[in-house]
């Protein structure tokens, strides 16, 4: 039988990419994916005929730039779009633009240009030091090594480098809440709240959330990272897991698309290989998942074959995503009152003040519906033609809040999926009057719904929610942090490990990193 | 019962009406929320019924947990470090169990009841514990404390009182054996297990039994010289028999708040109990770890010059503390004076001498002892007839 050096389990962006530094290295590397596209969450389908959507992430925002280069994804086809700027939809139609760090709008005062320059120069500076963070495993504060003081003693001296202020700005920032940040800075209602939606994306948090600060930061790392604002993916995200795909197999890595991994085989006191659903043994000196957490202990190696402190951190690791998905297949083009028709391609937000947000919030911690919806709206059809057929449009939207565990279920429970739409194009149509006559197809995919199409526990993009108690050092959960777990053998390279989530590829690079360093791959 | 009608905010043992009427001295002490006593009417006495005849001990406070289910065995071979399948059906088993971190958190008793049917006796409450190691096993968790009254009949006479009252053929059952027995249209269970290092019985039966057997062994064992004991005296019996108390001579893991105060099996002379062959079981990979680099501490049992019990004392080598008394006392049987202590590595090797810097106070006089002491291997008290079997008729 074959043995490979290492079987990563999950072709996400992640899992590939760290199947491909693996490779590079000139280890023996296969990737298995239950999904027959390779990309994970950077996925592309059709949902109705001949209309494209990418169907659960919809922006590139922190994508590495470095593995961009490493990984020669250009070369593999990655073509992402323009830098798009944010259009913050107001009511009135005094929409606020928001371009890198200036903003424009009827609405918007001077105080608050100036403001928004001096909050995201701050916010770069945070983002930058945290970077350091990012782009190599976390350090252990206690048992820690050479090399985990080596981080900790940059991370100190660029936290004394940024200056009394910074300093001391950093330290009362990150555990306190965007919504008393933005009160402190800025004066315009819509520029706090879309500075709060970046805060919560992907989160089951709200404005008054704690620590949404660092979950800003989280964010603007993309900026680090070489990013600027939002880009779509040309040909839909799921050219994004293409190029991976290519570049890997060009490194020599083996792929299995289609085939689910059963279990994670123990032998002994370690683990061996995986089992596939067919009952196929493959055997490997490590396992590398880029399942998140919990589907990793709990569903695939099982909580019986881990220790009793491990299986609780699994059983008590948040997962639970609030944000849904709306997906619109339109006969022409949408208009939204006061954009422009150039504007249209840009990314276009309705979040009215951050006290809608956190209203729209209540409800879903009661496992509710709510009726006040915040939307990350993307109409990529405009830059990129070939997702519809001609002179007709896609549109996709990042919906906040959509609870997980709806207490009436979501399970064939289709009228509470059409009360969601419902609800979700009355509030669009405010916005785009209009809109529902253009509708030739519509999708609404709730959490559940990517934990069964993308295999994420709580339908988390994140692979678990990004609170500071779940991040950096701690992440996912105290005994497997640094991308091992208590079981030999074992590795974790999703975003479920450090740095989390988005598509940005360090956890994937890092565990690969660290599984070389580690030497114990021969 | 209320508290005001109990008159104490503790709870009462089934046996309480009893050990109330035998309690003399009215010294009454807390054992996990129950309140239980010190001594009855002089621990001497009490220690020397143990040795000599029988003494009873009121165990129903002990943590009782059920554990049940098809995967009864597997659920406890990951819970604690020994190994469960070697305990047979109708068999009682030592164990200890610890954290991820390898920190004991507890011992105690399993008992083996039937196939994939347990009895876990535990010092600690560890319900928390056993539903999170539930995780993932097919196995139901039933907290019988209160279900269950068990009394610790122990001593030389214990098997002649209990065949008394209708245990017949109990003479039979070997060390660590457990037998069933009709006691007034109830199950009794005797297991021939216990916390003195002497020949001795624990018996298990319903709560509305209680009253009834303990009057029924103090009526046939009053010419055996039968006498209930407290907490004290057995404190003085189980250190002569080389038996260490969670809570006394480590802090449980549960419960401890400062750093580095927890110990491992390793370091508390439990290696025996930790079989590295299980391929998983909580603290396995922190335990290896451990091994390889090396111990911390070493628990011992000292024989210190004199007769003054060394509690609380510092072990001192070469005028350097080294290490602390975790309990003490004179043992009469022994007629020894003995002592537990952790010290720190790499001291307390067999023959290792130390000064145990002894306190004590003699109207109102407070005076300071260095009693040379040493390291020496298993307990002085180890009578045959705690291996016997048939158990030694009297």
């Amino acid at each position: 039988m074959t043995k490979y050096d290492a079987i990563v389990i999950g072709a996400g962006h992640n899992g590939l990419i760290a199947s491909s530094y693996l490779a590079k290295a000139g280890k023996k590397v296969l990737v298995i994916d239950a999904r027959s596209q390779a990309g994970g969450c950077a996925s592309t389908k059709a949902f109705a005929k001949a209309f494209h959507v990418s169907d659960c992430a919809q922006w590139v925002h922190q994508l590495d730039d470095k593995i961009v280069k490493e990984l020669s994804l250009e070369m593999h086809g990655l073509r992402l779009g323009r830098a798009k700027r944010t259009i913050a939809l107001q009511s009135n139609g005094d929409h606020l633009i928001i371009d890198g760090d200036s903003l424009s709008g009827a609405g918007i005062s001077g105080s608050d240009k100036k403001a928004y320059k001096e909050f995201s120069s701050q916010m770069r500076a945070f983002a930058k030091l945290m970077l350091k963070l990012y782009r190599t495993r976390a350090p252990k504060l206690v048992e820690a090594d050479r090399g985990d003081k080596l981080t900790l003693l940059s991370l100190g001296l660029g936290l004394k480098m940024m200056g009394r202020k910074n300093m001391q700005d950093m330290m009362r920032l990150v555990l306190i809440n965007i919504y008393d940040v933005m009160n402190e800075h800025f004066e315009h209602d819509g520029l706090k709240a879309a500075v709060a939606l970046d805060a919560i994306t992907g989160t089951n948090m709200g404005p008054r959330s704690p620590n949404t600060v660092f979950t800003y930061i989280h964010r603007m790392v993309g900026e680090a990272l070489g990013n600027r604002g939002v880009s779509q993916v040309m040909g839909g995200m799921g050219s994004l897991g293409g190029a991976l795909l290519s570049s890997a197999k060009t490194q020599g890595v083996e792929v299995r698309l289609g085939e689910a991994v059963a279990h994670i085989v123990k032998t002994d006191d370690r683990v061996t290989g995986v089992e596939l659903s067919s009952g196929e043994v493959l055997e490997a000196a490590v396992v590398v998942s880029s399942a998140d957490p919990t589907t990793t202990y709990r569903d695939l190696l099982g909580y019986r074959n881990i220790e009793a402190g491990q299986a609780r951190r699994v059983e008590q690791y948040r997962t639970r995503s609030g944000t849904g998905k709306l997906h619109l297949a339109l006969s022409g083009p949408p208009s939204f009152t006061g954009v422009s028709d150039e504007d249209h391609s840009q990314r276009l937000i309705i979040a009215p003040s951050m006290d809608a947000m956190e209203t729209g919030l209540n409800p879903i911690k009661y496992r509710e519906l709510t009726s006040q919806h915040v939307f990350d709206i993307s109409i990529p059809s405009i830059e990129d033609p070939t997702l519809a057929p001609a002179g007709q449009h896609v549109l996709t939207a990042l919906v906040h809040y959509v609870p997980y565990d709806l207490k009436t279920g979501w399970d064939s429970n289709e009228s509470a999926r059409e009360q969601l739409l419902d609800s979700l194009l009355a509030q669009l149509e405010g916005y785009a009057p209009g809109i529902r006559d253009l509708i030739v197809a519509s999708e609404v995919l709730v959490p559940e719904d990517f934990e069964a199409s993308h295999g994420v526990t709580g339908g988390n993009w994140h692979h678990g929610e990004l609170s500071i108690d779940q991040a950096l050092m701690m992440r996912p959960f105290p005994g497997s942090t640094q991308y091992t777990g208590s079981v030999e053998g074992l590795y974790l390279c999703g975003a479920g490990s450090h740095p989390g989530g988005s598509l940005m590829g360090l956890a994937g690079k890092n565990a690969a990193e660290e599984i070389l360093k580690q030497g114990v791959l021969s | 019962m209320s508290a005001a009608e109990r008159k104490t905010m503790l709870l009462t043992t089934p046996f309480h009406s009893r050990v109330e009427q035998y309690c003399e001295l009215n010294d009454w002490g807390a054992w996990q929320g129950y309140t239980t006593p010190n001594s009855y009417f002089d621990v001497e006495l009490e220690y020397f019924a143990i040795r000599s005849t029988a003494g009873v001990l009121d165990l129903s406070p002990m943590n009782k947990y059920r554990i049940s289910g098809p995967d009864a065995e597997a659920f406890l071979n990951r819970l604690v470090t020994r190994d469960v399948s070697k305990i047979g059906v109708n068999r009682v088993g030592y164990a200890v169990w610890c954290n991820d971190a390898g920190e004991l958190m507890d011992d105690g008793t399993i008992f083996h009841l039937a196939e994939n049917d347990y009895r876990l006796c535990s010092y600690m409450r560890a319900d928390e514990w056993l539903e999170w190691n539930a995780l993932g096993f097919n196995v139901t968790i039933n907290n019988e404390s209160d279900d269950i009254a068990a009394l610790a009949i122990q001593g030389p006479v214990s098997c002649t009182i209990l065949t008394l009252i209708g245990c017949e053929g109990l003479n039979e059952l070997k060390p660590f054996g457990i037998a069933r027995f009709d006691f007034e249209g109830v199950e009794m269970m005797v297991s021939r297990t216990g916390f003195t290092g002497d020949l001795g019985y624990e018996v298990w039966i319903d709560p509305s039994k209680a009253e009834t057997l303990w009057d029924q062994l103090f009526d046939k064992g009053r010419d055996y010289l039968i006498k209930p004991i407290g907490s004290n005296a057995l404190h003085m019996a189980r250190i002569e028999a080389g038996f260490l108390q969670a809570d006394v001579d480590f802090v449980p893991a549960e419960i401890a708040v400062r750093p580095g105060r927890t110990r491992t099996p390793l370091e508390m002379g439990l290696d025996w109990q930790v079989d590295f062959n299980k391929p998983l079981f909580n603290g396995r990979v922190a335990l290896l770890k451990q091994k390889e680099e090396g111990l911390r501490y070493r628990f011992v049992l000292l024989d210190v010059e004199g007769n003054k019990p060394a509690e609380h004392s510092f072990i001192l080598k070469n005028g350097k503390q080294i290490g602390i008394v975790t309990s003490a006392a004179w043992c009469p049987t022994a007629k020894s004076n003995l002592a537990f202590a952790q010290v720190e590595m790499p001291h307390g090797a067999v023959g290792d001498e130390f000064v145990a810097e002894i306190y004590y106070q003699r109207e109102l006089q407070w005076t300071r002892l260095m009693a040379p002491c040493k390291v020496i291997d298993g307990p002085l008290f180890n009578p045959p007839r705690k291996r016997q079997t048939p158990a030694p008729a009297h």
